[in-house]
């Protein structure tokens, strides 16, 4: 056991075998559940709870696959370009779409912490969760809020993006596919880009491009929403 | 040979979004700088798309995977999140619900307005 704690090639491997499986599941079986990115984190903090590792020792060998995060999200630039005609036509409903939805995240988060009767340092940490994780931790240092849990709120809410964007375009009427990439990359950042990716390329080039004007907007906005609660 | 350039290339973007982020005091990552970087280089032909194509678009289709130990990181934070657990994911899933069906709405309508209008035009 602590010869595989100690590797660093423990973490990659268990990420992804985890992967793998889920992969290997959602081919066999069709269902939104099997959705390989939740099949393989629920694998890694099932092997790594069982076996009693701490998430720190997974991580030394695990982060490594993470550093690639940024050159990733920099390639995001490639189906936009290639989309470029596209954006260029649409652009004034692109730009009036995020912005709707930034605003809408933050009403719907200052209603709902009301709801939940939270305090000022709890809706803070809330404000930055649809945007990518590398601009909430930042925003949620700014306002000064806990950044774990801002991390968490954007984690969960990427994953239900990733699980659940596709057939919540459907129910919610969201058909064209400009319109369904800044739908999933509005409310559900890099994560959701990600299956935007799978479902179509204009899908995934909208979706990349609301990532980052969402992500910038969303810092405007919270200065705006900082002091409501 | 070309994936290394291609690679190199991707590499060089990020340090310099990385360089930027450490020089600009405003909270927009690296990603996205070079984000920004990437698609100028494209659109004014300084790079040509071949030039980054194929790893660039390796590294997008094993993004996923990357998402893994970050979020398995949520193991961790549980206990400071169990006091608001319930309004955490409350607010995240609803949230996230109410903006995905709004700025997607909104997007269709205003595409759909142009569309009659572009259609309109054509015919007078």
């Amino acid at each position: 056991m602590q010869l595989l704690e100690n590797s660093m090639f423990f973490g990659i491997i268990l990420t992804l075998g985890a992967y793998l499986i889920g992969v290997v599941l959602k081919r066999r079986f069709k269902i939104f559940i099997f959705n390989p990115l939740l099949v393989a984190i629920a694998i890694c903090i099932a092997v790594l709870a069982i076996m009693g590792i701490e998430y720190s020792s997974y991580n030394s060998g695990a982060s490594h696959i993470s550093i690639l995060l940024t050159p990733a999200t920099v390639c995001l630039a490639i189906p936009l370009y290639e989309q470029i005609q596209l954006l260029k036509k649409n652009a004034t409903a692109i730009l009036i779409g995020i912005a709707s939805g930034v605003l809408t995240s933050a009403i719907t988060i200052a209603a709902m912490s009301m709801a939940f009767a939270l305090g000022h340092k709890e809706y803070v940490t809330l404000l930055p969760k649809s945007i990518t994780t590398a601009i909430g931790i930042g925003l949620s240092h700014e306002l000064d809020g806990y950044i774990a849990i801002t991390v968490a709120a954007i984690m969960i809410t990427g994953l239900f993006g990733n699980i659940a964007g596709e057939i919540l375009c459907r129910l919610c009427g969201v058909k064209h596919p400009v319109a369904k990439g800044i739908a999933i990359g509005t409310a559900s950042h890099v994560m959701g880009t990600s299956k935007a990716m799978e479902i179509g390329e204009i899908e995934g080039a909208m979706s990349s491009l609301s990532v980052a004007v969402a992500g910038c907007m969303t810092v405007a906005a919270a200065i705006l929403f900082e002091n409501i609660i | 040979m070309k994936y290394i350039g291609q690679f190199t290339i991707i590499i060089t973007i990020s340090l310099m979004g990385e360089i930027l982020n450490k020089l600009i005091p405003l909270p927009i990552p690296a990603s996205i700088y070079g984000m920004i970087i990437l698609f100028t280089l494209l659109s004014t032909k300084l790079l040509k798309l071949s030039a980054v194509k194929e790893t660039g678009k390796f590294l997008i289709y094993i993004m996923p995977i990357m998402f893994v130990p970050p979020t398995v990181g949520l193991m961790d934070s549980w206990g400071i999140m169990q006091e608001f657990l319930i309004a955490i994911i409350t607010i995240s899933l609803l949230s996230t619900i109410i903006v995905l069906a709004v700025s997607g709405r909104i997007t269709q309508f205003i595409i759909g307005l142009k569309e009659k209008g572009g259609d309109n035009n054509a015919a007078s």
